[in-house]
């Protein structure tokens, strides 16, 4: 049995000298990192630059070329396949496009996880389980709607509570606000700030999105060319005279 | 993102990643027989399963058996004609109906719409990270998905050969009886005077070979979808070829084995 403390600094996830590349292509030269418990930090980068493929690396979903990828203490490479499974349990990871499975029904989606890791419950806890989460994103009334019923945002929510259902303590959000117009985008954000209340979580964001960044990081870091070239609060970060920045956060108003 | 100096290849880029490919297939493969065994079971996902590659191609086995069974006897008369020896169709037509017909049209059918489905299936769920949201809540897929899937078809391709012959065999008989007025009775009794056991067990045979083919490569090619619906297409597609070339390549050989224990 893993045990999920935090780390001798108070770290939940620990990141160093990260290295990944996919043939010639290096997406990730170096990058490191520090998350604090119940804190959101924000990864901001443009398209490509590998903001996705560094939360797929904490989630184990791929392997690091070199660097240390550590969650709750545990080098997450260096885990076995049974130990790896318990600590995804405690992780909860809301895809760029949901993920929603389009085969099942909302209660279905949200059920799966809980048939296969909480085996001990009876369906009535289930099916309380499964109404307290969806009435935490507000959307209790699609428990028995098809994934293709469900507009772009509800679809966003709805892959959040599937991921809350099994009580992870990090969150991994990638991209939450893509493809959403303002007022979902919004709404998103809120319910990220919410969910790190209501379930106590520590959590990543990827986005290039500097309104989401900005409503819901407590940290931010900005990932260029496979590194990080600047961490701190959205203001310090955008504050920098990097041109790397400077563009980044112009091109945003420009838009 | 820097570029790094152009990979080197062990022989070619086509054949190193011809020989990756049968490499990691047989990885693939090899890991059912390591899974299938492992709790936990997911005996409802495999009904559901059976459920979904029997029934649903009930219809078009029911309905290709039965014109195969037709046009065989109604091709083979005027050969057995020509020697007088037309009391033998009942007999040519349930050796060629069991031993051969029944189990290649029935995994070619099932190929095309089963193996297809899969691959068009899974291959969507790859590349809409659907497969990857299994894995991260602690889910194995390849157990939910694919062991589920290969069990099924490996399963239900034995059954649904067994009607193919049946209705094959009723094709047969319509055609004799409208021609030669033979009864029913007369019919199946002269059918099954040359059938043994060996016959209808090869066939049983063949046809669990022939399910586990078409499930694993459906399942593979699904698995292994890249580049958004353009790949979801290629899986169907290739998932179609590769389990028919396959179901052929094992018919030449079953069919050796068969003769030498004969």
């Amino acid at each position: 049995m893993l045990e999920f403390n935090k780390g001798k600094d108070g770290e939940v996830i620990r990141i160093r000298d990260l290295y990944k590349s996919f043939g010639d292509l290096k997406v990730l030269d170096g990058v490191s990192l520090d998350v604090y418990d119940r804190e959101n930090f924000v990864v901001l980068g443009r398209s490509g630059t590998g903001k996705s493929v560094l939360i797929k690396l904490i989630s184990g979903l791929l392997t690091p070329d070199s660097g240390s990828v550590k969650v709750f203490g545990h080098e997450v490479s260096a885990l076995n396949k049974y130990e790896l499974m318990e600590l995804r349990l405690q992780i909860g990871f809301s895809f760029q496009n949901s993920a929603l499975y389009d085969s099942m029904s909302v209660r279905e989606n949200l059920e799966f996880p809980l048939e296969h890791n909480a085996r001990h419950l009876t369906r009535k806890q289930m099916k309380q389980s499964v109404e307290a989460v969806l009435d935490a994103v507000g959307l209790l009334q699609t428990i028995n709607q098809m994934p293709s019923e469900l507009s772009g945002g509800q679809r966003k929510r709805i892959g959040i509570a599937r991921t809350l259902i099994i009580r992870p303590k990090i969150m991994l959000y990638d991209e939450p606000t893509s493809g959403l117009d303002p007022i979902t985008s919004m709404e998103i954000n809120n319910l990220i700030n919410e969910v790190r209340e209501r379930f106590n979580t520590t959590s990543i964001i990827i986005t290039h999105d500097l309104t989401c960044a900005k409503t819901t990081g407590d940290k931010v870091a900005m990932l260029s060319n496979g590194k990080f070239i600047k961490q701190g609060t959205f203001e310090e970060v955008f504050k920098d005279n990097d041109e790397r920045i400077k563009q980044f956060y112009e091109y945003k108003f420009i838009d | 993102m820097s570029a790094k100096s152009p990979r080197k290849f062990l022989i070619s880029k086509k054949v190193d990643a011809f020989f990756s490919d049968i490499t990691s297939a047989s990885i693939f493969t090899l890991r059912f027989f390591k899974e299938v065994f492992r709790p936990p079971y997911e005996f409802r996902e495999v009904i559901k399963q059976c459920y979904q590659v029997g029934y649903r191609s009930l219809f078009l086995i029911a309905l290709t058996g039965f014109i195969t069974g037709i046009v065989f006897t109604k091709q083979s008369r005027p050969s057995l004609s020509e020697f007088g020896a037309q009391s033998w169709l009942p007999s040519l037509v349930a050796i060629a109906i069991i031993r051969a017909l029944a189990p290649l049209v029935t995994a070619l059918i099932c190929s095309g719409k089963v193996g297809s489905n899969m691959g068009a299936e899974l291959g969507s769920m790859k590349v809409t990270e659907q497969i990857d949201a299994m894995e991260v809540s602690s889910i194995n897929p390849y157990k939910f998905l694919v062991v589920t899937r290969v069990l099924a078809t490996t399963i239900m391709i034995p059954v649904l050969m067994c009607f193919t012959g049946f209705v094959a065999m009723m094709g047969a008989y319509l055609n004799v009886h409208a021609n030669e007025q033979t009864s029913m009775t007369t019919f199946f009794i002269a059918a099954f005077d040359k059938i043994s056991f060996l016959d209808v067990f090869s066939s049983l045979v063949k046809s669990i070979v022939y399910g586990f083919t078409i499930g694993m490569v459906g399942c593979y090619k699904g698995f292994n979808a890249r580049n958004g619906t353009e790949g979801v297409g290629r899986a169907a597609n290739s998932a179609v070829v590769l389990s028919m070339f396959l179901i052929f390549m094992e018919e030449i050989l079953l069919v050796q084995v068969t003769n030498y224990l004969r």
